[in-house]
């Protein structure tokens, strides 16, 4: 980028196209006030004030801003949602839990940039008419949640927040609310009730969807963090403009995270939809490490269906139909739920030949297990007898009878829940077995089964422990 | 017993419900962080204060406390350590540094289950769990101790020096 350096070692890939993260890891950057209104901040707030509060939803909605968070859906439909006959107050809040393993981009905006995010916030409250805002941020992010709250101070003295925002008659507040280690706060429901002060058990939609029933059963718009911040930059565009950016229905930029296998993990801010699998893995996280082979992908964060690495999936629909291998998939919201899976969260996980896929499998199931709110009894009770199953087989003392049970289960929790923690949980398991269950039923032991249908056996005890 | 809150420690308190002017239950989570951020954990003399505090029945807080993995109810060490879990952090071998900071602490985690997940070294300095992900999955191994982020973390004596 122009004009810009980076600190040595953290420069961004030629393939990048940096927007949201275009001040991270900047040499001379801090997360100060001056320093971001040095270089424009808060220009698109001003801007935005004086425009029609509908005249920026349109933008937004122009833009085709999809949600950064895992769902996808299109933010400024999700603003107009809103009863239009509403006159309860209405509340944004920012869904900063940052909880999908394989997920590590909000992070960096939170401590590097975050009057980036105020100001996407700002904006955002003036357009869906909220005049109290929160910051949901995960309580294992403390440095993360003071940086906000001395930037929030900074954009009060400013003028930018409190009563009469720059003259103009609208008034907010943002406070930063700290969640306590929990997965499901991440649901935007589960949030909402964590945010006022309960268990974070998942409300059912309908009725509760949150732009017409949402905290303290008013209106509530609930965005994250990535999504926020693209509404500034959205402002500084045009909606049309911003637009071409991307690709068509895939618009903008987002952030992958890779983890895994690669040689050079890490944050990439790319344009939706114009770099393919490939070019991820192979040119910007510097290929696989030496003499290993890809195994599997799992594309969005770790409720993804995992994609195999011979697979060839069929796209498209008539003549425009065309087969793609995992390297030519484009990282798009539409071509990977075509492939069966989902961009998700924008966590890229990369595993190698040298993974046993009952190890990844379990290691997953462990998690669901470990953050089911408990609710859901399909959800409860399964994730637990998924990693039940899952800890067996890793332990050598599962036997092939239990990959059918574990499939059994899993088809059994997603479509049977109030929240999509049940496809999350059951998804990784279900596409596992689709696209493993060879190797998953080499790890068992025919042996085993005596244990299993006779479980008081003295074998059994031994062997089940 | 009752919990000996000091003014300051109110103040903060006071302060914070004052963001939640709709409803002071909202206040349940960030009271009981500043408790336990003081107290070290949130005990039962803990709940009652915050329940009474926010014209709460206790079990309204209770509930809340049992829920949070981020909520303690047994005291760690003097240092607290959480060792990301899941999966691109236990690739990178969370595992293998769990079980090198164990060691090197002497701490015993064979007690340690579901609802009781803390272990504490015997001379009381070092506490340790694992958590699950701590969103920094491109490099791994991650943990914390206390409030500070560490990742990477290959030497575990480059650490643990750092805590006194």
């Amino acid at each position: 980028m122009s004009g810009i350096t980076y600190k040595s070692g953290r420069e961004p890939h030629p393939k990048e196209h940096r927007v949201v993260f275009k001040n991270i890891d900047r040499e001379g950057w801090d997360t100060s006030i001056d320093t971001y209104m040095g270089e424009g901040g808060y220009d698109q707030l001003k801007k935005a004030l004086t425009m029609e509060p509908t005249a920026i939803t349109n933008e937004v909605k122009t833009a085709g801003l999809r949600g950064r968070g895992g769902a996808g859906f299109p933010c400024g439909v999700k603003w107009t949602f809103i009863p239009p006959n509403n006159t309860k107050p209405v509340y944004l809040i920012c869904n900063a839990d940052e909880s999908e393993p394989g997920t590590f981009k909000d992070r960096y905006i939170i401590h590097q940039d975050p009057h980036q995010l105020i100001e996407g916030m700002i904006i955002s409250c003036f357009a869906v008419g909220a005049h109290l805002a929160y910051i949901y941020i995960r309580e294992e992010f403390p440095e993360g949640a003071q940086i906000l709250e001395k930037a929030i101070a900074e954009a009060h003295e400013k003028g930018f927040l409190g009563k009469d925002i720059q003259g103009t008659g609208f008034d907010l507040e943002i406070f930063v609310h700290r969640g306590a280690g929990a997965y499901i706060c991440g649901e935007e429901t589960g949030l909402i009730e964590s945010l006022e002060g309960k268990r974070p058990y998942p409300r059912i939609k309908p009725p509760y969807f949150p732009a017409a029933m949402g905290l303290y059963l008013c209106p509530t718009i609930v965005n994250n963090v990535e999504t926020l911040c693209h509404v500034k930059h959205i402002m500084e565009l045009g909606g049309e403009a911003w637009a071409k950016t991307g690709t068509p229905n895939n618009t903008g930029t987002r952030i992958l995270c890779v983890s895994g296998d690669v040689k050079n993990p890490g944050y990439y801010e790319v344009e939706v939809g114009k770099v393919t699998m490939g070019e991820v893995i192979n040119d910007m996280c510097g290929g696989l490490k030496e003499g290993r082979e890809l195994k599997a992908v799992i594309p969005g964060g770790s409720s993804a269906k995992v994609l195999r690495a011979d697979e060839v999936f069929k796209v498209g629909r008539g003549d425009d139909t065309r087969e793609l291998t995992i390297w030519d998939i484009p990282m798009d919201f539409d071509t990977l739920a075509a492939c069966g899976s989902m961009a998700g969260s924008g966590g890229v996980i990369v595993i190698d030949d040298s993974r046993s896929i009952s190890w990844v499998l379990n290691n997953i199931n462990n998690f669901y297990a470990h953050e089911s709110c408990g609710q859901c009894t399909p959800c409860r009770e399964g994730s637990l007898w998924m990693k039940k199953i899952t800890d067996r087989v890793v332990a050598g003392k599962a036997s092939p009878v239990d990959i059918e049970t574990l499939e059994g289960v899993a088809r059994n929790i997603d479509g049977r829940t109030i929240c999509a923690f049940g496809e999350a949980c059951s998804w990784p398991t279900e596409s596992f077995i689709d696209k493993f269950k060879d190797e998953l039923v080499s790890d068992t032991n025919s042996e085993m089964e005596e244990a299993l249908v006779n479980p008081e056996s003295v074998t059994a005890a031994a062997n089940l422990g | 017993m009752s919990l000996e809150v000091p003014k300051e420690l109110e103040k903060e308190i006071d302060e914070r419900i004052t963001h939640y002017p709709e409803s002071k239950r909202s206040a349940v989570l960030p009271v009981l962080h500043a408790l336990q951020h003081h107290f070290r954990y949130i005990d039962e003399n803990a709940v009652e204060w915050a329940a009474a505090k926010l014209d709460l029945e206790p079990i309204k807080v209770l509930e809340v406390v049992t829920f949070y993995p981020g909520f303690r109810q047994t005291a760690p060490g003097k240092y607290h350590i959480r060792v990301c879990r899941t999966l691109s952090c236990a690739m990178s071998g969370s595992y293998e540094l769990m079980e090198s900071l164990c060691e090197k602490t002497g701490i015993d985690r064979s007690g340690v289950t579901h609802h009781d997940p803390i272990a504490v070294s015997a001379d009381g300095k070092f506490s340790i769990e694992f958590a699950e992900c701590l969103a920094s999955c491109g490099f791994g191994p991650v943990c914390m101790v206390e409030d500070d982020f560490h990742e990477a973390v290959t030497d575990v004596d480059e650490l643990l020096k750092q805590y006194p």
